[in-house]
């Protein structure tokens, strides 16, 4: 089985289709949504249809903060944020709000716990951004396998017997061993919005069977995507963003 | 102890045949099976209650490495069984000399001292290209081929750049063999490339001495004087050692690994070519460092701080090693001032790049009234002459350059035999003139060269 790991779309269609057809290139058979689906770019509706179409098919999907506070109005966001996201409420229908208020926060399957955030307390989404925070998502998720999202740079941490995990910044398209004797918790990086000053998509890929994990970068057409938020009249900073890749 | 497993037994379709080694990690066996045409040993990791926990770590590192490198010299890699079930390595089994077997033999010739750090310092270069660190480099862990090539074995403590550092992760100790260690490892630097270069000046110095130049401490205070503490300089150990080799040495045993040469290939480069070393106060040094220079590298290793280092091959890309040939027994400033402006944009005063002016001469020239040996030398002056004035304007530091007359029928073949023995990076050379036709064009020196090279070639041609 091979598993594609996609997080932080933020309504980014070109950078979806582009990660979708480098993951079934790669073979990838099943698919994991990390949350933030929506949120910062201009088609927060085909991307919310694109990946509907995913769960019925078995698709994984949980809720991301920029979904929640599409759909509860709770959120405190930087004005930016907040600006795309009242304008994404407005973007989508019924059925498409709906889709994004019935997502889980976070999903289990087998010995892998997928959560946007962190484990500890998936709701309040904490930003998992050092060593102690991800022992805390960890310790929590009580699983060998945790992926994430909400950070949207790339990395992984790792824990055996020492106990404190360790970062690692991967190289993209290199296959990591990741034995199930030690826990992971990788963090998958931003498909629709990455900030590593790389403004290639990012993904990962799960093989079962060997088990590894491959990290991997995807060109996509970043000046559509930069050009539809212009068009739609949302904040220049966040066409600005796609453009350079922070 | 006993045997994980007994000879005679199955396992995966690999027949277990005698034991070869017993150590306190593991145990090694010949093995036989599956259709494979070359000899195979297995590793077989003691684990288990009441064994070290490192064995675990360093079998699932070796297995990882291992797995990933290629190439002559490493043994190439066969199998590995699941911690799970049996924990097994399967690999060549390398035919050879191990380096152990000149223990306590040195002082050993210097031309046997160059021969093995050229070997040795190519195969570092080799994995070090391949993102690994061996970082237990030591005499055991060499294997010499009848050919003279060098084989590294056992990478139980290395580090590769693609894949998370599991020993990092649980063990803060420093892991390797004392007299080997280099400074940073003292204290837990695990990711950079020098510490093996620190290590090949260990296994050079005790072989040219006879003597390990930081012994073999047991307690951490002991490990820590490399830090700022420097070894007896080799000449005081070896009179007859000459100030280059002693430069070399020293230059690999500097306890910052910035002071140390930036690549294994550098160092191989320098020990083929003596008469390019530039000797500084390191060559020259009869006695150990003063009080006052001690003192000052104490301070500066009592503020150690680990900076954030690029992976290995991004290193080496920072490092390399630019061939410019130059065609001295034909003056045309035109190409010259091409191929300068060429080599300037690839080699900058300061950095680690090493550049290598190089011309082709023929062979045993023919002049009257001297004889043929005098003519050569003469005619060998001349064009390092002319390479020199080429280099001129360049303005590099001499330590970033060197200059070397080959003589050859044929100039591209020169060239190309040149760069493989030197690990070129990328080779620097004028177009062929205009208007050679094309069938020309395949017998022209730039065109061959490009053809075959080993490394990345620029051919450069004048504007007009």
């Amino acid at each position: 089985m091979k598993l594609a790991l996609l997080a932080d779309v933020h309504a980014n269609l070109e950078a979806l289709t582009a990660c979708l057809a480098h993951a079934a290139e790669q073979g990838a058979d099943q698919f994991v949504f990390l949350g933030d689906l929506v949120g910062y770019g201009a088609d927060p509706g085909p991307v919310v249809d694109l990946v509907a179409g995913y769960r019925e098919q078995g698709a994984v999907v949980v809720r991301g903060n920029h979904d929640h506070a599409v759909v509860a109005r709770s959120e405190t966001m930087n004005p930016a944020a907040e600006r795309a996201v009242d304008w994404t409420r407005d973007r989508l229908s019924t059925a498409q709000r709906a889709f994004l208020e019935g997502l889980p926060l976070t999903e289990r399957r087998g010995d892998t716990l997928f959560v946007h955030a962190s484990a500890e307390a998936p709701s309040q989404w904490i930003y998992v951004s050092d060593p102690l925070r991800a022992a805390r998502s960890l310790a929590a998720a009580d699983a060998t396998y945790v992926y994430s999202g909400h950070v949207h740079e790339p990395v992984l941490y790792y824990a055996g017997a020492g106990g404190r995990p360790m970062p690692f910044r991967p190289t993209p398209g290199v296959p990591i061993p990741v034995a199930p004797h030690r826990r992971w918790l990788a963090i998958v990086g931003s498909a629709g919005q990455p900030r590593d000053g790389n403004t290639a998509a990012c993904y990962a890929l799960v093989d079962d069977a060997a088990p590894s994990l491959t990290f991997h970068r995807v060109p996509y057409d970043w000046a559509a995507a930069a050009a539809k938020v212009r068009a739609a009249g949302l904040p220049e900073s966040l066409a600005r963003r796609l453009a350079h890749g922070e | 102890m006993a045997d994980p497993l007994e000879p005679g037994r199955v396992v995966d379709g690999f027949r277990v045949e005698e034991r070869i080694h017993s150590g306190g990690m593991g145990v090694v066996y010949r093995v036989t099976g599956r259709d494979v045409a070359f000899p195979m040993i297995m590793k077989v990791p003691r684990l288990g209650p009441g064994e070290p926990g490192e064995a675990v770590v360093t079998f699932e590192v070796e297995k990882m490495v291992m797995a990933a490198l290629k190439g002559p010299h490493v043994p190439r890699f066969v199998a590995a069984g699941d911690l799970a079930r049996q924990a097994y390595l399967v690999m060549e089994r390398i035919e050879g000399r191990s380096l152990a077997e000149w223990n306590g033999r040195g002082p050993i010739p210097l031309e046997e001292v160059v021969r093995i750090g050229v070997a040795l310092a190519s195969a570092l270069h080799s994995l070090h290209q391949q993102e690994t660190i061996h970082l237990d480099l030591k005499p055991s862990n060499v294997i010499l081929r009848e050919g003279g090539e060098a084989v590294l074995i056992d990478f139980g403590l290395a580090h590769h750049g693609h894949y998370p550092d599991l020993l990092a992760e649980e063990f803060r100790h420093p892991m390797g063999s004392s007299p080997y260690l280099s400074p940073e490892q003292v204290v837990g630097v695990r990711n950079d490339l020098r510490s093996d270069i620190f290590s090949l000046g260990v296994v050079l110095y005790e072989l040219a001495t006879g003597r390990l130049p930081f012994g073999a401490p047991t307690t951490s205070g002991g490990l820590r004087k490399r830090l700022w503490r420097d070894p007896v300089p080799p000449r005081a150990l070896v009179r007859s050692l000459p100030e280059w080799l002693q430069e070399v040495l020293l230059h690999c045993l500097e306890p910052r690994a910035a002071d140390r040469y930036a690549s294994a290939a550098q160092v191989a480069f320098d020990l083929l070519h003596p008469d390019q070393v530039v000797l500084t106060e390191r060559g020259r040094r009869r006695r150990r460092l003063g009080l006052g220079m001690r003192f000052l590298r104490w301070v500066r290793a009592a503020g150690y701080e680990e900076a954030s280092l690029p992976r290995p091959s991004a290193h080496l890309s920072g490092a390399p090693i630019v061939l410019a040939a130059v065609a001295t027994a034909h003056t045309n400033e035109a190409r010259n001032e091409a191929l300068r402006l060429a080599v300037r944009r690839l080699v900058v005063a300061g950095e680690n790049t090493r550049l290598a002016c190089v011309t082709v001469i023929k062979p045993s020239p023919e002049m009257v009234g001297a004889s043929p040996d005098q003519a050569a030398t003469s005619q060998r002056i001349k064009h390092l002459v002319l390479l020199r004035h080429w280099a001129e304007s360049l303005r590099l530091p001499p330590e970033q350059l060197s200059f070397h007359v080959l003589e050859g029928g044929d100039p591209a073949d020169a060239l190309l035999e040149y760069a493989r023995a030197n690990r070129v990076d990328h080779l620097v050379i004028g177009a062929p003139p205009r208007d050679v036709t094309l069938g020309g064009l395949l017998g022209t020196v730039a065109t061959k060269v490009a053809l075959d090279a080993p490394c990345t070639v620029t051919v450069v041609r004048p504007q007009s």
